[in-house]
């Protein structure tokens, strides 16, 4: 954990991989480098298909991806680019259509019962709606207490380890456990959130449009603790957003998803700052700039 | 309804509406929640005005005030809007202040509402639609008439004809979103009052919504626009001015890039910086946070701090 | 901000417990109350029977006495006093509603809960297995199973009209279960590690108590009218007076064209008001769930409206004595 702690300070454009320049896969993946550290969560081939009123969409089209221990990678993409439905067969709450999932090496797409409850003690999220990912009707308190079985920890540590994890996020027992999800703001519910995902101690988080429903200032805030969740805890977390601009504040990696592939993968100073992918510079430039009026005044 | 003299506001060239002093509150049995408190401002011929602010801080509840369609447990308690020589007392009082507003909504001031393009019935044609919004004004309009109408408006606007005949459901987001604000400014309002129509779409969809609504600006299909969005970008794009909103006060108005440049209210500038975009400042702020110190202790106390911001209060308490 | 309107609308929604409490004195309309009294009513009408000093079984006259006599409503056919047969027929009636009401919602809540949220081919089956149920004419089940059970006592018969009429309680349970298993708080308890019942228990049903309790009621009532019609027909609880083998004797007996009123009129009002009443309380029960809808009291309404006005009055007075050019200023420049 401690090795993963220090920030890498060396850019990742510069590594030897991507000396060679952007590799454009037969399929149009345009590839600026691999992760060189070791990935503790990865997929290969992974499809999804829905059946929709007798029609079949491919909503996830043969993905494979890497993700590198105590990283942040964020998947971009616009709506309908499949992220969620990656995230959520990453997650196992959704089985695929085919390919596999690998954690630390061990197959884990079709993984049961126990196994799988011990699989999301390693892999934990955080979702997008903060009023709907609670229960309305428990305190914060019943919320966390309920991970506690998965968290395996024997009473007397339990209060113990629930301060810790709502440290982590800014909040304190006294202030959280009693209220209501109605009782906080927005802001507050995420962060009761990621304490949530982080009860169990994982080693990966996964962020799926954790940030999207929060005003802009909260948003800072939440995105800042998880860049310290990965420094402090060397946390691998998964970043899912179709805001390519929090991407580039807080990713290591950066995965562009359209239709449900991959087009292109990189660092974020490759990706964000010399896209190769036609999609990636489309998206690059619809982004609204501070300061570029459309008027022709 | 108000004894103040009218300021000419059609007399002065360029002025489209002068709004004064709008106040609205949510009823509640013991107590009202002010949800707008004092508001004033003036949007000229053809401008476009940005209203932002974080949730909660009262800019929808001033858009429905200004469009009037306030309803209860929302009460406008003051405000006059100066347009075309009129003067429009927007207090929501009793059933007679509504009645009277009855002859302005949808022609001199039209609405479009947050979610618009999801409220649109999964049964109907967008033609029914566009039926429905003619007919709410004027019973006895034809159906040739209102749909030549259409056509005609989708035609200028560049988009296909074909999706009046269309269910929304075959429509992309981007596509329903741009239908019902050309439906919804069939009638050539004065001023169309905006209420996040961006906010669900995607940045080539947003685009696309903001080059239509400045051609249509532009072709003076209606003469002002109030932007009501939290997107900062979105509004530097589009509008002429400005106008932060907090608490339910109107902090900083000014024209776009002055403001976005020059804020001078603190709350403008804490806004304008928390904007994430896809550039190399913000790319260095992200890193500096990293190697910027002592980690999840920082974080902890930024995070447990930032609980003073306007929007991070429940939900109930704020409008 | 539609939203955040809700937000106003909808001010706490606070712990399961004072979200069920109905006499937690918010504005409940005057619909609720009346459904209330009129249920009491007929509650405290079966309960009577306890104090009341005669018997429903004890010989006070002869064939349909007309009432006097100090009897109220006179005797049936039995000689029995009518007034005592009645308390004692509505506390049976509502038994028998109470009891298959139970089953009713127990069996269509598990199949509801079960079907909508795990979806797939479990809830293709057990909703094909609900739509056959619901196919098959339920009162003649309900004849056929009467006739064949050896003996019909208030229990059987009870728990034969519940396990009859649960598909429309499975069917609307299914609705708002189905719709529930997609909200992310779902995905947060599986991820919790929580398991199915658990999740079902816990994350779905207190979502859905509020269709399942206004489903209930209907159950109810409509268990009180379906007894009422088996006892009609003679297949009602043998031994036992309920408002429906009241009607039953005095069918039998011809009370009708003798123009004994007294002997089939009191149970058919009992019976009216008492599914009256429960519709009634199970339309007021969605202001209870549902505060939107929850008309105002009158008077609080009345006295904010007061207190808008005066401050809308208090405003324009101010603006009035201020500066003439004051609406020149610009509110950038104001601020």
């Amino acid at each position: 954990m401690n090795e993963n702690a220090t920030p890498d300070p060396a850019p990742h454009t510069h590594r030897a991989e991507s000396a060679s320049g952007p590799q454009t896969s037969a399929d149009g993946v345009v590839t600026h480098s691999v992760p060189t550290d070791e990935a503790v969560l990865s997929c290969r081939n992974v499809n999804k298909v829905f059946n929709v009123a007798g029609n079949k969409v491919h909503a996830v089209d043969d993905v494979s991806l890497d993700f590198a221990a105590g990283k942040v990678l964020a998947v971009v993409g616009e709506s309908g680019s499949g992220k969620s439905t990656l995230a959520r067969m990453l997650l196992r709450l959704m089985p695929v259509t085919s390919g596999t999932i690998t954690f630390r090496g061990q197959d884990v797409t079709h993984i049961k019962g126990a196994e799988l409850r011990r699989y999301w003690t390693e892999v934990q999220a955080v979702f997008q709606d903060p009023f709907a990912s609670f229960n309305q009707f428990f305190t914060v308190g019943s919320l966390l207490r309920r991970s506690l079985k998965l968290a395996a920890v024997d009473k007397a540590e339990a209060d113990a380890l629930i301060e810790e994890c709502l440290g982590y996020v800014g909040l304190t027992p006294k202030d959280a456990l009693h209220k209501y999800p109605h009782q906080m703001s927005g802001g507050q519910r995420q962060r009761v959130m990621v304490a949530r995902a982080l009860m169990m101690r994982p080693k990966v988080l996964l962020a799926d449009e954790a940030t999207s429903m929060l005003d802009a200032s909260l948003r800072v805030n939440v995105l800042n603790v998880l860049h310290d969740l990965k420094a402090d805890l060397g946390l691998t977390v998964l970043f899912i957003t179709h805001d390519i601009g929090q991407a580039t504040y807080l990713s290591d990696r950066v995965a562009v998803m359209e239709h449900g592939k991959v087009v292109e993968r990189g660092t974020t100073e490759e990706v964000i700052f010399s896209p190769q992918a036609e999609y990636t510079r489309r998206l690059l430039a619809d982004v609204p700039d501070l300061r570029g009026s459309l008027k022709q005044r | 309804m108000t004894t103040t003299p009218a300021p000419q506001s059609g007399a002065e060239t360029g002025v489209l509406a002068r709004v004064s002093d709008v106040r609205c509150v949510y009823g509640g049995g013991e107590q009202d929640f002010t949800a707008v408190d004092g508001v004033s401002f003036e949007l000229n011929e053809g401008e476009i005005l940005g209203l932002a602010g974080e949730s909660g801080c009262g800019k929808t509840t001033l858009g429905n005030a200004l469009a009037m369609i306030a309803v209860p447990p929302l009460y406008v308690l003051s405000g006059r809007l100066g347009i075309d020589g009129r003067e429009i007392d927007l207090a929501t009082l009793n059933a007679a202040d509504v009645k009277a507003h009855r002859p302005y909504r949808g022609t001199t001031v039209s609405m479009l509402p947050q979610g618009a393009m999801n409220a649109i019935s999964p049964t109907l044609r967008i033609r029914s639609l566009v039926l429905d919004v003619m007919r709410a004004h004027d019973k006895n309009v034809a159906k040739d008439e209102a749909l030549d109408l259409a056509r005609d408006r989708l035609k200028m606007l560049e988009m296909p004809v074909r999706v009046l005949d269309s269910y929304a459901h075959q429509l992309s987001g981007g596509m329903k979103q741009r239908v019902i604000t050309v439906i919804s400014t069939l009638l050539n309002p004065r001023l169309l009052i905006a209420d996040e129509p961006t906010s669900a779409l995607d940045v080539s969809s947003q685009r696309m919504l903001v080059e239509m609504l400045l051609a249509m600006v532009e072709q003076r299909i209606m003469s002002g626009v109030v932007f009501v969005t939290h997107d900062l970008p979105v509004l530097s794009q589009i509008s002429d001015k400005l106008a932060i909103m907090n608490r339910g006060a109107i902090v900083e108005m000014g024209p776009t890039a002055q403001l976005v440049e020059d804020p001078q209210h603190p709350y403008t500038e804490k806004l304008l910086g928390s904007v994430l975009d896809p550039t190399a400042e913000t790319r260095r702020k992200g890193k500096e946070w990293l190697t910027g110190g002592s980690g999840l202790v920082r974080s902890a106390t930024e995070t447990a701090a930032s609980g003073t911001s306007p929007s991070d209060t429940p939900k109930g308490a704020t409008s | 901000m539609t939203q955040e309107l809700a937000a106003v609308a909808e001010p706490k929604q606070a712990s399961l417990l004072t979200r069920l409490n109905p006499l937690r004195g918010m504005n409940l309309s005057s619909r609720f109350w009346i459904a209330l009294v009129i249920v009491a009513i007929v509650m405290l009408l079966g309960l009577a029977g306890f104090v009341y000093p005669t018997g429903s079984g004890e010989k006070v006259g002869s064939l349909y006495d007309a009432p006097g006599n100090g009897l109220l409503l006179g005797t049936d056919n039995f000689g029995h006093d009518v007034v005592a047969v009645l308390m004692a027929g509505t506390r049976t009636s509502l038994t028998i509603g109470l009891v298959a009401g139970i089953v009713a919602t127990l069996i269509g809540v598990a199949i509801g809960l079960i079907a909508g949220f795990v979806g797939g081919w479990v809830e293709e089956l057990l909703m094909g297995f609900t739509n056959v149920v619901l196919a098959i004419p339920s009162i003649i089940v309900l004849i056929l199973i009467s006739i064949s059970l050896p003996q019909s006592t208030i229990w059987s018969l009870a728990i034969v009209i519940g396990i009859t009429s649960w598909p429309w309680t499975a069917r609307a349970v299914r609705a708002q279960a189905s719709s529930v298993a997609t909200r992310e708080h779902i995905d947060v308890a599986r991820l919790s590690g929580a398991r199915l019942p658990e999740i079902l228990v816990k994350d779905v049903l207190p979502y859905i108590l509020s269709y399942t309790v206004m489903a209930f009621v209907l159950q109810v009532s409509g268990a009180i009218l379906a007894e009422a019609a088996l006892s009609m027909l003679g297949l009602g609880p043998s031994g036992t007076d309920s408002l429906g083998t009241q009607l039953h004797w005095a069918l039998a007996f011809q009370a009708v064209a003798s123009g004994a009123w007294w002997a089939f009129l009191p149970p058919t009002i009992v019976l009216t008001l008492v599914s009256f009443g429960f519709l009634l309380l199970q339309a007021s029960l969605d202001e209870v769930f549902n505060p939107r809808l929850r008309r105002g009291k009158k008077k609080q309404m009345k006295k904010a409206a007061a207190r808008r006005a005066a401050e809308a009055r208090a405003l324009a007075e101010a603006a009035a004595s201020a500066v003439d050019g004051s609406s020149r200023t610009r509110a950038g420049e104001s601020a």
